[in-house]
């Protein structure tokens, strides 16, 4: 008998629960944009080479086009719609509005939901591509703009607004940890 | 993209029976690899067994003093480890220089030793190419090629290992572990790529349905000195067009030990033995450098195009080592 | 913070769609849910020459959920034979399914359409397409000048003054170079999308482009429509940059809805786009420049070469740029073509002015090498009184006033001209600069200002914001034309049915919809009295500015700029990275300091992607792209760009009510030209093709 190619499933994004089910190949970005109708989450290339899909999957930042929905059961989804508190914008959020961290917006939620990541990622020590040296003991690197840019590379701007995205990425780890240099 | 069947494992016998060496189904780690050739249309499975609940996320310690790293631990959990970190800085490095961040979060050390090239021709399935259709033939040797391998090459495929890490893993003797309806097998990872020869469709030495469940790094002083760097087109997010990992241990001025792998020149990760006998026993300068980087590609067959690659390869080779050989003096 | 809530043009303000864009509240056209919609997958062509013989239709109509499948043999029919808004024809790719002939590879043969896009991408895959294919040709280079032809574009395509030949015989010193660039791909980051359904007799679309009123306008005239009964909206648009006019897509989708009488989405894919959006030419240029011992130009030549299809003429009037720059006594330009089998090129941020600052600004950097003068002061020696070749006066030249500044900022002054000196462990450090233009244009427009009950504004113009600021800008001129305060306007935009207006483009955007709003805004403060009341549809004033703009004195119209950049070499791997970026422009008023900065660093972070990055490569033997993706086609990502600066001096157009002049594509000018010339700084090696890859840099060596 051949494998069945739909699986009845629960998705959890932002705290909610969605049942529905769905066609194997659709991945976890075409279930929140065409399925869930959050659309907040974009589809630059569909091949994970720009970073526009990232959403955080149980906390990682991950990105949803080369993330099968069928695998996404029983993960804690969140997207760029469940990272304010309300009506209060995440601090990475005002700080891209305030500084203009974008032109066209549209890789806007993967930079954001990307950038909350970063934070995370170097308030856990973990070093980068251009932390001189990565040995526990030097101690976590300083979040310079250097390793801003470098942990950002993933989430491309055709625009151009890397300049006032890496200065709202400091700002907003600055109010999360104090962290940036 | 076809309709498939979806399974999850949660034990690595469970996954090796459901795979049941299907010719048509396939293992499905972080998926950054696979479901990108499946939107291509370059792979085409029937179904997918999701290994990714395997309990193989783990960094041990092993008897004598190496590590074990799990198939399923993802890039970004192999890099932060301390003990990795510490004992083996160059993977550290070499995983961080590879793809992005949220792609690390995603890719598993199993998945990434198995990726598939990037060659252009590959991943156009309207290109022909003897890699996905055998017999079909390398638009590339006459086509596109500067990013394309120098060494270890053939006139019938000149695609390069993408990886980052399996270049580290190269050069610290890692040996890939696997498991298989017949039982547990090993071999070393130099050995778990094939020679391209007339064959480049085949491309492991991996038995058919085996799954990775691991790789384990003998334990070893010179690594704690080593460094991987990586030149590519982009200053991230890129694939590299030329990498070299590199451990030393210097004593009195003179090579002790040495580890050398090369990175995008080959369809596998390169371990650079020939250069490592030449420098072993010599003073550690940078003349001794060359002369070994010299030594190890005299067996480079440059293209039209790429014959850069060994220009680059001798320099990052001599940057990398007089880098390693300061610090050792310092 | 540089962010203000009050006060109108000329200050700050955060974007007014900034919080729907930060929140993802923002809809994509793409994004728009409808009942019933129906997903449509283009099938793109694997010959790059040829003739569809046959379709097996038959079979993926067979495939679950596929509920049609369009090609040449039943495709409703379609009129291409017009010239549209823009002064041109339709691209010949929206003539879709017309006919047999495939003219490059990824020509549209098929639209598959299906109940989900799992389905309808899966049947477009499986949909076998047999071709007769012919021997193709798309090997662009220098060589093919021999069988160019000249074409006037939006500029004419030759241009000559003075005795060439005679000047440059006379001259102490002859520079003559040839450059490269690379064929480039714009690249938004939202692909390319439609949804179009019929609705009440009225063809509805929505769509990401750059002008509403230009896409319907287009539909209409294909799909022999009355023009009023095509709406096409667009409200956010996921970037332009010259690629998002009419395109297959949105005809597709046309089609489909017509055929299935339901509504049809079609998104082109990142791959699809690489053949379907457009793209800027390759160039092979040529400079000569004959100067006097002290760097005053006695010759200046340009000449250059872009490829196109064998369907449309496009020309890259990269020659085009040299005639507002550098006064010379025999100036000759000329931008030439040849036809290939590759897809149609079309206008890329800066066209012309991209490739050619490039080629010019380079050129110049040698000639004050070999001439032994700084590259700031042989720019000015050659300072023109008037248009070099136009012989018009100039409507501002602000350029000097950029050097300075610039100089000043970047601090230019005692810089060692020696290239190869400068060294910082593995790395050889270089500057370099270049000018920049861009011309200065406006469109007719008509807008409307609606006084309402509640004491607030509503502008309506069929503007499009594809990242620009240009909603915010205009809420920011209504506001001072209205004197109010800015949150007191709401600015409708992105819709046909606001009326006819000037697109996106041409740098000439917010210049064309200002001067709209402005006169609509004044007129209606005039006529509202104090106090007076407001009846309950409001008090509307509507604006056409055709004959103010046919009015226009003739000048040379052009924003300037003046671009610095430093860079590392390491001669040992090839690897170039900038390390900072200044750019100095007087490009008329700024309207809102915070986005205007945003677009110049954009268009400059431009700059350095085509300096090192962007490089489509085409395949001799298959006629297509190779690695016609995102991890094939390098743009800059954030570790390549640097912090990059960009400020203005005073340069109000006195001859536009607001004073603005256009500052979407000025930014990229020059830029590619600075950086190369620091990289020439740093290591001794001029790099005359573009990008400076690090095979480039490593087989060119260091002759420091």
């Amino acid at each position: 008998m051949p494998p069945s190619t739909s699986s009845d499933l629960t998705l959890s994004v932002n705290g909610e629960k969605y049942a529905l089910t769905v066609d194997h190949r659709t991945t976890l970005l075409d279930a929140l944009r065409e399925r869930l109708d959050l659309t907040g989450t974009k589809k630059g290339c569909d091949q994970g080479q720009c970073g526009a899909c990232t959403v955080l999957v149980d906390g990682r930042r991950k990105v949803a086009c080369l993330h099968l929905a069928v695998a996404a059961e029983g993960r804690e989804i969140t997207t760029i719609e469940g990272v304010a508190e309300g009506e209060r914008l995440h601090p990475v959020q005002q700080a891209f509005l305030d500084l203009d961290g974008f032109q066209c917006g549209y890789c806007t939620p993967g930079q954001i939901c990307s950038a909350i990541a970063v934070i995370e990622e170097h308030a856990a020590g973990w070093p980068s591509a251009v932390t001189g040296d990565v040995r526990p003991e030097a101690g976590p690197p300083p979040l310079t703009p250097e390793e801003i840019r470098e942990r950002m590379s993933g989430n491309l701007c055709r625009c151009g607004a890397y300049v006032s995205i890496v200065q709202a990425v400091a700002r907003a780890a600055q109010e999360t940890n104090g962290a940036a240099a | 993209m076809r309709e498939f069947g979806y399974q999850r494992a949660y034990d690595v016998s469970g996954a090796v029976a459901l795979l049941d060496g299907d010719r048509e189904a396939r293992f499905l780690g972080g998926g950054t690899n696979l479901v990108d050739l499946m939107k291509t249309g370059v792979e085409r499975p029937a179904r997918l067994v999701d290994v990714t609940e395997l309990p193989l996320n783990r960094v041990e310690e092993t008897a004598d003093g190496g590590l074990r790293i799990g198939a399923t631990v993802t890039n970004s959990d192999l890099a932060a480890h301390p003990e990795i970190r510490r004992r083996y800085p160059a993977l550290t490095q070499a995983v961080l220089a590879g793809a992005s961040g949220q792609l690390r979060n995603m890719a598993t050390v199993g998945g990434n030793l198995l990726q598939r090239t990037r060659c252009g021709y590959f991943t156009d399935v309207n290109s022909p190419c003897n890699k996905r259709v055998p017999g079909s033939g390398c638009p590339a040797i006459e086509g596109e090629h500067h990013n394309h391998a120098v060494l270890g090459a053939s006139d019938h495929c000149v695609a390069t290992h993408p990886s980052d890490m399996g270049v580290a893993l190269a050069a610290f003797d890692a040996r890939v572990s696997y498991e298989t309806a017949a039982g547990p097998g090993e071999l070393p990872l130099t050995d778990l790529y094939l020679p391209v020869g007339e064959t480049p469709h085949l491309e492991t030495a991996l038995p058919p349905g085996a799954l990775i469940t691991g790789v384990t790094l003998p334990a070893t002083a010179t690594a704690a000195h080593s460094r991987y760097r990586k030149v590519r087109e982009r200053a991230s997010y890129a694939f590299a067009i030329g990498s070299v990992a590199a451990a030393l241990d210097v004593r009195d001025g003179h090579v002790h030990d040495v580890r050398l792998a090369f990175g995008a020149v080959a369809s596998r990760p390169w371990r650079a033995r020939t250069a490592e006998r030449v420098l072993t026993g010599a003073p550690a300068d940078a003349g001794n450098f060359a002369a070994a980087a010299d030594a190890e590609l005299t067996a480079a067959r440059p293209l039209p195009h790429n014959g850069y690659k060994v220009t680059l390869m001798r320099n990052l080779v001599v940057a990398v080592l007089s880098e390693l050989a300061e610090e050792a003096a310092r | 913070m540089t962010t203000a809530t009050k006060g109108g043009a000329g200050t700050a303000h955060t974007r007014v769609e900034g919080r729907d864009k930060v929140t993802g509240a923002a809809r994509y056209a793409g994004e728009i849910p409808f009942a019933d919609l129906a997903h449509g997958w283009l099938v793109l062509s694997t010959v790059a020459r040829g003739r569809v013989r046959a379709l097996d239709a038959e079979a993926v109509l067979a495939m679950p959920g596929v509920l049609t499948v369009l090609h040449h043999g039943n495709a409703p029919r379609v009129d291409t034979g017009f010239t549209g808004m823009m002064g041109v024809p339709p691209d010949p790719s929206t003539g879709l399914f017309q006919h047999d002939r495939v003219p490059h590879m990824g020509w549209p043969v098929a639209l598959v359409v299906a109940e989900t896009s799992e389905q309808a991408r899966e049947a477009a895959e499986a949909l076998v397409v047999h071709y007769e294919r012919e021997p193709h040709d798309v090997a662009f280079s220098a060589r093919r000048e021999s069988e160019a032809y000249p074409l006037d574009g939006h500029v004419p395509a030759v241009m000559e003054k003075g005795d060439l030949e005679a000047e440059l015989a006379a001259s102490a010193v002859v520079v003559d170079a040839e450059y490269t660039t690379p064929e480039e791909h714009h690249n938004p980051m939202e692909p390319h999308a439609a949804a179009a359904r019929w609705e009440g007799g009225r063809l509805e679309v929505v769509d990401s482009n750059q002008g509403t009123g230009w896409v319907a306008g287009e539909l209409a005239h294909l799909f022999s429509l009355d023009p009023a009964s095509v709406r096409v909206r667009s409200e956010h648009v996921g970037g332009g940059f010259g690629s998002k006019g009419t395109r297959a897509h949105q005809v597709a989708a046309v089609m489909a809805a017509t055929v299935l009488q339901r509504p049809v989405r079609v998104v082109l894919t990142r791959r699809q786009m690489f053949s379907l959006a457009g793209h800027r030419s390759p160039t092979a240029q040529r400079v000569r420049l004959g100067a006097d011992a002290n760097g005053r130009l006695r010759a200046l030549e340009h000449r250059s070469l872009n490829q196109t299809s064998t369907v449309h003429d496009f020309v890259e009037p990269s020659a085009a740029a040299s005639r507002s720059m550098y006064a010379a006594d025999a100036h000759h330009t000329a931008s030439r073509l040849v036809k290939l089998d590759v897809p149609t090129p079309t206008w890329m941020r800066a066209p012309g002015e991209a490739p050619g600052s490039f080629a010019l600004e380079s050129a110049l950097d040698e000639l004050a090498e070999r001439c032994g003068v700084d590259p700031i002061d042989l720019r000015i020696r050659n300072e023109p009184a008037v248009g070099p070749v136009s012989g018009l006066p100039f409507g501002g030249r602000n350029l000097v006033a950029c050097f300075r500044e610039g100089a000043r900022r970047f601090g230019w002054a005692g810089r060692d001209p020696r290239p190869g000196l400068r060294r910082e462990g593995r790395w050889l450090l270089g500057t370099g600069m270049a000018a920049a233009s861009f011309p200065v244009m406006a469109m007719p427009s008509t807008a409307s200002v609606t006084a309402e009950t509640d004491g607030t504004f509503t502008v309506r113009i069929n503007a499009a914001d594809i990242g620009t600021g240009a909603r915010t800008a205009l809420t920011l001129v209504a506001a001072d034309a209205l004197e109010v305060p800015a949150d007191r306007v709401r600015v409708r935009i992105g819709d046909s049915d606001l009326g006819p207006a000037m697109i996106a483009g041409g740098s000439a955007g917010t210049r064309s919809w200002g001067w709209a709003v402005t006169e609509a805004a004044e007129e209606l403060r005039r006529s509202l009295a104090p106090g007076a009341d407001i009846p309950p549809e409001g008090v509307t004033v509507r604006s056409d500015t055709s004959r103010a703009l046919g009015a226009l004195a003739q000048k040379e119209r052009h924003s300037f700029g003046a671009q610095f950049a430093e860079v590392a070499v390491d001669p040992a791997t090839g690897e170039v990275r900038v390390r900072r970026m200044l750019g100095i422009f007087a490009a008329g008023r700024i309207v809102n300091p915070l986005t205007a900065r945003s677009q110049l660093v954009g268009g400059m972070a431009w700059g350095i992607s085509m300096a090192l990055h962007e490089e489509a490569v085409r395949d001799r033997a298959s006629g297509g792209l190779y690695g016609a993706d995102l991890a094939g086609y390098h743009v800059a990502a954030h570790a390549d760009v640097p912090h990059i600066e960009a400020d203005w001096v005073d340069d109000r157009d006195p001859d536009d009510p607001v004073g603005i002049k256009g500052i979407g594509e000025v930014g990229i000018v020059g830029a590619a030209a600075a950086v190369a010339n620091a990289v020439w700084h740093a290591t001794g090696v001029r790099h005359r093709d573009l990008p400076i890859r690090p095979d480039r840099v490593l087989l060119a060596g260091a002759d420091a």
